[in-house]
């Protein structure tokens, strides 16, 4: 691989320090944030405008800083640390329960049951599906389309219904347990997922009419925010912005961990469609064709899923992990989470690092956000779907 | 694919014995420590040799080891095309927690380095934007730390409440 | 009108007095009436069903959100410059009043008849922009005038074609006085059934009409042209530093200003107030009704837009009007005045 040295498009904007006509131009700073309605939550970006266009974007952040790892390292018992992965990336708590509870049953030595496995995979798979619903629909709102973003909401609805059966909470679950599940779902779970995925498979179809091919939706994202392959990996950029990218990756296919391997998907990648490859229109499809993937995978481990088992069987009654460290990285939403957790053989984690895929990946705003204007500030943001409880954990 | 025992020869007959060192974990993984000095060397020789191929740094942790009065750094290494993994960890004094930065091989190193500085105290030479990231660029101390005392006011505002 | 206002009311400054509030009355009654329904429009097509609480379907809704905005504090930031920004508001909604004053709103009511009604209502409503740049400036946030800025160059842009598409109007009816241009349009003549309405006249003020209304679109500030205030990217535009019943007042003049509009589009293209029906439910207070409701569907039409369309950006809201827009227009100006020529 050759050196990266891509800073995003090269832009040349010399202002005339004088018009000829007495008037004076300057650069305007201007701060986006931290409270923007398209911000995503309390991200600052300072920016520096020539008339409307971006010639340099900073990113502020810490706004949200909940100091995740030092209350971690205070907790006294690891699995009290599930509630708080559950507040880092908020509208995917189960895929961050689920990084977190398979780090530690590796470093544990946990053999979960097969009932536990496919339940988990179910949960993880249908808040995929919400989590996209959600970033599908900001980013319409982001580009000025409010209808979308209620109609995903219609059915994000439907998924946190089915969360709320199985584990009493709509947003923030503490559900995966280490070594099983807070409890058992309710017995018909499994009619109520199939109906759903019976029911959002057209819905699908209507969004994509509605805002996917819309012309002007495409004309706002297809060439904005063009982030090359080369780039998005040297950036560590992952999850649907990578594969936006083109980079056909995917944790679940290329490092598969608890029962992946058992299901037949395919890796969605951006094909540069509408514009360049990896410009904003191709993070944003990518979300929609992974919602059907994860309907494919929620739909097989439906069919196969065991139906006894104690969910709990596993769960040890003291967790105390021998002293060694691991690194455990797992597919969410919005790309690789990895837990570093080192053990000192106490109760509580010696250290505890997460690696919030949202964090890499915004740090690669600045250098693909040169030469836009506000408007696709606005639209680059949204693509990337950043959650800032994850930012700034 | 290779093991961190193939790597680890591949470094040493690189670097030399004395600079990379295999610390072999039974548990989970082993991992190599590097010496602070020679890290960007390393970096750049594992990214870019072929079938080493480090194209991505997944993650990039500071340590405090308490006990031994030292600050650690723990990269962890990824391979999009050969596909494999490494933990590379830089073992510092406390007192002199400085090192090479690798923002230059890995971008993502920006970020975390910034973090791996406001959280520990750990300084990254070369760095091209060398300030706190999660804390205001007023804080006092650095909050992972194990011996982290919380300052009592911030701007006049009571820290502890 | 006046002579009826006369016939009961004291002669003089009262009868002025009444007759001028008309138009405002009807505006504010529409504007409590409009915001409810974009929210019922808004709800019903995003599968909800909007504010349902306040009385029946929730039609208070409107008056409970006046209540609360004339109870709100009225914030002037520290930094702005005071005058201007407790001005703008005002001029923004005289602005659109104003206008109103040249719409023949039925067979017996418009408020002047100036000769050159359609002129003056093009010239009094830029000063809407005016009171925008006002707005923007005097706020001193760099949103603001980022929206401000916006609004000057979409204003000025999209009144060509607006200008042009009425001119090519003008040059069928061959006056600027709307009541007359109205009255042109009474009758059912095209082929036997069809009202005589000048959108009926050629095909090519069928394109006309689609300019205009796009034009009209940008020019009132609808998505998908609503760029200075696009909350999704410039907080609230030159709105940002607005509160209370001030920012109430550029509420009302943004839902005013659809209308003026529409009532425009309506008298130029479908008959003002003209039944649809030939003489049938005739007569000035139907023809306020017709007048009325005419422009609502043109009204509902654009906020059903506003719930489908994402929003353009800046460049691409210049392109499309300097690009299609005015050569369109221009050519469509041409090809109808051949039309009059010919037929």
């Amino acid at each position: 691989m050759t050196d990266v040295k891509e800073k995003g498009p090269e832009v040349t904007l010399t202002l005339p320090a004088d018009t000829g006509n007495g008037l004076k131009t300057q650069e305007m700073i201007i701060n986006m944030g931290p409270q923007h309605p398209s911000t995503h939550g309390v991200l600052r970006m300072e920016l520096t405008l020539n008339g409307e266009i971006v010639t340099k974007a900073i990113p502020h952040i810490g706004y949200l800083h909940r100091c995740f790892e030092k209350h971690s390292e205070a907790m006294n018992d690891y699995a009290k640390v599930i509630p708080y992965v559950d507040r880092m990336d908020y509208v995917a708590a189960m895929n961050n329960e689920l990084g977190y509870a398979i780090a530690m049953e590796r470093l544990m030595d946990i053999r979960v049951n097969d009932r536990v496995e496919y339940i988990r995979v179910i949960m993880a798979e249908l808040q995929r599906v919400a989590s996209h619903l959600l970033a599908i629909g900001t980013f319409g709102l982001d580009i000025g389309a409010f209808t979308p973003f209620l109609y995903c909401f219609i059915e994000r609805e439907k998924i946190l219904d089915i969360f709320e059966k199985a584990s009493g909470a709509r947003l923030l679950y503490n559900y995966i347990w280490i070594g099983g599940l807070m409890n058992d779902v309710p017995a018909d779970f499994k009619s109520d997922t199939a109906a759903f995925v019976k029911s959002f498979r057209p819905k699908i179809k209507e969004l994509n009419d509605l805002l996917s091919m819309n012309r002007i939706f495409i004309d706002r994202t297809a060439n904005i925010g063009v982030l090359p392959e080369k780039v998005a990996i040297n950036y560590g950029v992952s999850g649907p912005s990578l594969r936006g990218s083109g980079v056909k990756w995917d944790l679940r296919r290329d490092d598969p961990y608890s029962i992946y391997d058992r299901f037949e998907f395919d890796v969605i990648v951006g094909k540069g469609e509408m514009g360049t490859l990896g410009d904003c229109w191709d993070r944003y499809i990518v979300r929609v064709w992974e919602m059907e993937e994860s309907l494919k995978i929620i739909e097989q481990a439906l069919d196969s899923m065991p139906d006894d088992g104690d969910v709990q069987e596993a769960i040890p009654k003291k967790i105390r992990p021998p002293a060694g460290e691991i690194y455990c990285r797992t597919e969410t939403p919005r790309g690789e989470l990895g837990y570093y957790i080192i053990s000192d053989k106490s109760t509580s984690p010696y250290r505890i690092k997460a690696r919030a895929p949202s964090f890499v990946n915004l740090s690669v705003l600045p250098a693909i956000s040169i030469g836009a204007m506000v408007a696709d500030m606005v639209a680059i943001i949204g693509s990337i779907d950043i959650v800032l409880g994850e930012v700034d954990r | 694919m290779k093991t961190t025992e193939e790597l680890h020869r591949l470094l040493s007959a690189q670097f030399g014995d004395e600079t990379c060192e295999l610390k072999p974990d039974e548990k989970v993984e082993p991992w190599i420590v590097v010496k602070p000095e020679v890290i960007r060397d390393v970096a750049k020789f594992l990214r870019d040799e072929d079938g080493l191929r480090f194209d991505c740094l997944m993650c990039l942790s500071g340590v405090h080891y308490q006990k031994e009065n030292e600050l650690g750094v723990t990269y962890h290494l990824f391979s999009t095309s050969e596909k494999h993994k490494l933990a590379l960890k830089v073992i510092m004094p406390e007192d002199n927690a400085q090192l090479p930065s690798v923002e230059q091989i890995w971008k993502t190193a920006d970020w975390y380095e910034r973090e791996a500085f406001d959280m520990f105290g750990i300084r990254f030479d070369g760095h091209p934007d060398p300030r706190r990231i999660l804390c205001p660029d007023d804080w006092e101390g650095h909050p992972l730390r194990k011996d982290y005392q919380v300052q009592e006011f911030y701007r006049g505002m009571k820290v502890e409440y | 009108m006046q002579q009826f206002l006369e016939s009961f009311l004291p002669a003089g400054p009262l009868v002025v007095f009444v007759f001028s509030i008309i138009p405002l009355m009807i505006i504010l009654v529409y504007a409590l009436f409009a915001i409810w329904l974009e929210r019922k429009v808004a709800g019903h097509m995003q599968d909800r069903l909007g504010p349902m609480r306040t009385g029946w379907h929730g039609w208070a809704q409107t008056i409970a959100d006046l209540l609360k905005m004339i109870q709100k504090e009225d914030i002037v930031p520290a930094k702005a410059d005071r005058f201007l920004f407790k001005l703008a508001p005002f001029i923004a909604f005289a602005a659109s009043y104003g206008a109103f004053v040249a719409i023949p709103l039925s067979s017996g009511y418009i408020g002047s008849m100036i000769d050159v009604g359609v002129f003056y209502i093009v010239a009094i409503t830029s000063l809407l922009s005016v009171s925008i740049i006002m707005a923007g400036w005097a706020s001193n946030n760099k949103w603001s005038l980022l929206g401000a800025m916006r609004t000057a160059a979409q204003t000025v842009s999209y009144e060509v074609p607006t200008v042009v598409t009425i001119l090519s109007v003008i040059i069928v009816t061959g006056t600027l006085n709307l009541m007359e241009v109205t009255e042109m349009q009474t009758g059912n003549a095209f082929l036997g059934f069809l009202p005589s309405w000048l959108i009926f006249h050629s095909p090519f003020m069928v394109i006309a009409f689609g300019l205009f209304f796009i034009a009209t679109l940008a020019e009132a500030h609808r998505v998908p042209f609503d760029l200075p205030e696009s909350e999704s990217e410039l907080v609230g535009g030159y709105q940002t530093e607005y509160s209370g019943m001030r920012w109430g007042l550029f509420m009302l003049t943004e839902y005013a200003d659809m209308l003026l509009l529409s009532l425009v589009g309506v008298t130029l293209f479908f008959g003002g107030w003209n039944s649809p029906f030939g003489s049938f439910m005739e007569g000035p207070l139907w023809g306020a009704f017709w007048m009325l409701l005419k422009g609502m569907i043109l009204v509902f039409v654009m906020m059903w837009l506003r719930w489908t369309l994402p929003r353009l950006r800046v460049d691409q809201l210049m392109n499309l009007c300097w690009k299609y827009l005015i050569p369109l227009s221009f050519v469509n100006l041409v090809l109808i005045a051949l039309w009059e020529m010919i037929f």
